[in-house]
């Protein structure tokens, strides 16, 4: 007995040892102890990529597993078509290397040291909000440009020049959602529940309770979650009893899914409203998407809309990935555009450091104008983007312009 | 109107706590030691029924059978490879290798099922009842339905069979059941094997009422469930009812009348009263040690 244990035991640390050898070629390539980094660069990672030796290194990183794992994915693929168009046209070459953090902080500045060991010279990312904000800290003192394409807090630009946001910010977010329901739904009662363990639900819940009282409206029901929370019973009778016509949701989709769940198990049915982190939900696996029926949410991408860059966006991803692309990959899709229009309008090249061509594009970013898919006419001011937002609501289970 | 509402919603909390509770308190009465894998047997069992359900197309009820089986072996192969030689080693080391376990499993699905979300269709297929504004689903009913059968079954098989009288009397002295011819070994493997086969039946009941699965998700209904087991006094099988019945209805008022934010707290709270008071739990027994 004894021998075939040790016996296993032997096959099993041959076996990881294979495991080991095997993951080295795959994962980007580690500093060495002395921090020499630029030497084991170009040649290991190249081959993934159609660029050629002197491509711009764009670093992305996002939750590509975990439970806002749709956003890291939507928005990888949405920056991968970028990329690849970008590349198809000559000129400017993209190496693109994108890395998992699981919506996690501490694996967000991992995957974003092995970027940095890789390499990068501008980092596109993060996709969420408190990895983001981990993260910038770091590219901030490295001097590394930063654009997320939907980390929406405050705190991600906050005294850091080097990190701009592609999308609404929460505040933005937080009044707009406020005006648009007072606007949209004259005299509603409105309930809210939020996460008040989470800085990204509870920053739209300030913004929006302050501008709701502002404008007059009538909330007649507050309650809250937490990551952990699985039963939303309380909080689903309490928006019920109290009679709300609008509930409205600044959470991700995952608790969502929960709530609209709970609702529809006690035959309640109020309009639901949510923000970008509602989008997902449609792609929840196993979700019965006739629960989000109705559902509306402020984005500035809506996938039906009939100019030609979103359509012809919109058919190359369903082509190429299967499914509808949401907000998140638009924004991607934005954020490699408007890196791309920045650094060819500064003159930089691919050889320059990170630090040079991160002064470069603080200074194309704070003065250029960009239009892409998610709004026109896009300025910067402070790391923060100024566009026009627009409501979706979800009809037989696709994304549709409300009104 | 709210206040039975949220007594129902309670009920039907505390019946499922009461169901994962038992797993804990069966092991431990028998094999006196603490299964920190419960929680995550009941998410293996969740996961089971889910891939069968979604991707093999079986109807509900057999999927719950084809998770209790599947849980069953789990429960005794990890008796067999990870508790029986620890057998006669400190309880710490046990302590120890039961978390090992736990990480073991979420490890294991979180490399097959991968960290996505899966939404959980519920098994419970008949439509909620209305009476006036009060709604009870089905879930309610029958998770309630369930604790109520698996607790008088579970009662009757440890008071009646042969082999339920072979787990009280290793329950109470392991050494004198030995000399009185009860195999000890056999005794704990079919706990473990009930234990086990009561998790998938929590895992499928909590997942149909609360439907998202991530290979965390039998963590915390797990340390809530000990908890009820605790507060009714661990060992006991009407304790365990009592504290998981009350366990679910004191967070379900705690969050409605009190505070959400400090809901656990509270039900952590009421523990510690009760430990300073009835040190063994609501229906723990008092065992004086001779010296």
């Amino acid at each position: 007995m004894k021998k075939l244990v040790s016996l296993v035991l032997v096959l099993v640390m041959v076996a990881s040892l294979f495991v080991a050898c095997a993951g080295d070629t795959s994962e980007p390539a580690q500093a060495d102890d002395n921090g020499n980094v630029a030497a084991n660069d170009a040649s290991e990672n190249n081959e993934n990529t159609a660029a050629s030796g002197d491509a711009l290194k764009i670093g992305f990183i996002g939750p590509l597993t975990g439970g806002a794992a749709v956003y890291g994915n939507s928005a990888k693929n949405g920056a991968q078509i970028a990329v690849d168009e970008i590349n198809a046209m000559g000129g400017l070459q993209i190496d693109f290397n994108a890395q998992d953090d699981e919506h996690d902080a501490e694996k967000s500045v991992n995957a974003y040291n092995n970027l940095m060991d890789w390499g990068m010279q501008i980092l596109c990312g993060c996709v969420t909000t408190t990895p983001c904000v981990a993260v910038s800290a770091e590219s901030n003192l490295d001097r590394v440009f930063t654009l997320t394409p939907s980390a929406s807090s405050p705190d991600v630009t906050a005294d850091k020049d080097n990190t701009y946001q592609i999308c609404f910010n929460d505040p933005n977010q937080g009044s707009a959602s406020a005006q648009y329901i007072s606007e949209h739904f004259a005299d509603a009662k409105v309930a809210i529940i939020y996460n008040n363990g989470d800085a990204y639900s509870t920053g739209i819940y300030t913004t929006f309770t302050a501008k709701a009282q502002e404008l007059g409206m009538n909330i007649v029901s507050v309650s809250t979650c937490t990551d952990d929370t699985n039963d939303f019973s309380v909080q689903v009778a309490d928006a019920m009893n109290a009679e709300a016509d609008v509930v409205f949701l600044p959470i991700y989709y995952t608790p969502a899914s929960l709530i609209l769940n709970q609702a529809n198990s006690v035959s309640y049915k109020p309009v639901f409203f949510g923000v970008d982190g509602m989008d997902g939900i449609l792609t929840l696996e196993g979700f019965d998407t006739s629960l989000a029926e109705g559902v509306m949410l402020l984005t500035p991408f809506a996938a039906d809309a009939q100019d030609e860059a979103t359509q012809n966006f919109v058919s190359t991803y369903v082509e190429k990935y299967g499914e509808v692309p949401n907000q998140f990959a638009a924004d991607a899709y934005d954020c490699i555009y408007a890196l791309y229009q920045a650094f060819t309008a500064s003159g930089m090249s691919t050889s320059d450091s990170a630090a040079d061509i991160c002064e470069a594009m603080i200074a194309q970013f704070s003065s250029m104008t960009f239009s892409g898919l998610t709004g026109a006419d896009m300025t910067w001011v402070d790391g923060q983007v100024d566009k026009a937002p627009a409501a979706v609501i979800i009809k037989d289970g696709v994304y549709v312009a409300a009104d | 109107m709210a206040f039975l509402s949220n007594l129902i919603n309670g009920l039907s909390l505390g019946s499922i706590y009461a169901i994962i509770a038992l797993g804990y308190t069966m092991v431990y009465g028998i094999a006196k030691m603490l299964n920190f894998a419960h929680g995550d047997v009941i998410m293996i069992g969740a996961y089971v029924s889910f891939v069968s359900i979604y991707s093999l197309g079986t109807p509900p009820l057999l999927a719950l059978l084809i998770a209790m089986c599947v849980c069953t072996i789990l429960g005794v192969v990890i008796e067999r490879l990870a508790y029986r030689p620890l057998r006669s080693a400190a309880s710490l080391a046990v302590l120890i290798t039961a978390i090992g376990v736990s990480y073991l499993l979420q490890n294991i699905a979180l490399l097959l099922w991968t960290a996505n979300t899966k939404v959980y269709p519920s098994i419970v297929e008949f439509e909620p009842l209305h009476f006036g504004g009060l709604t009870i689903t089905g879930e309610t009913i029958v998770s309630i339905l369930a604790c109520i059968v698996i607790m008088v079954g579970l009662t009757l098989f440890t008071g009646k069979t042969k082999t339920g009288k072979a787990m009280r009397a290793v329950s109470e002295n392991r050494q004198a059941a030995e000399l009185m011819g009860i195999s000890v070994n056999r005794t704990i493997t079919i706990t473990f094997a009930i234990g086990s086969a009561l998790a998938a039946v929590a895992g499928v009941l909590y997942c149909s009422m609360y439907p998202v699965l991530i290979p965390t998700t039998g963590s915390i209904p797990g340390i809530k469930a000990f908890t009820a087991a605790v507060l009714g006094g661990i060992g006991s099988i009407p304790g365990t009812l009592v504290g998981g019945l009350l366990l679910g209805i004191i967070e379900i008022f705690g969050k409605a009348y009190i505070n959400q934010e400090l809901s656990d707290a509270i039900v952590f709270a009421v523990l510690i009263i009760i430990l300073l008071v009835k040190p063994n739990g609501l229906m723990g027994k008092k065992v004086t040690e001779k010296v």
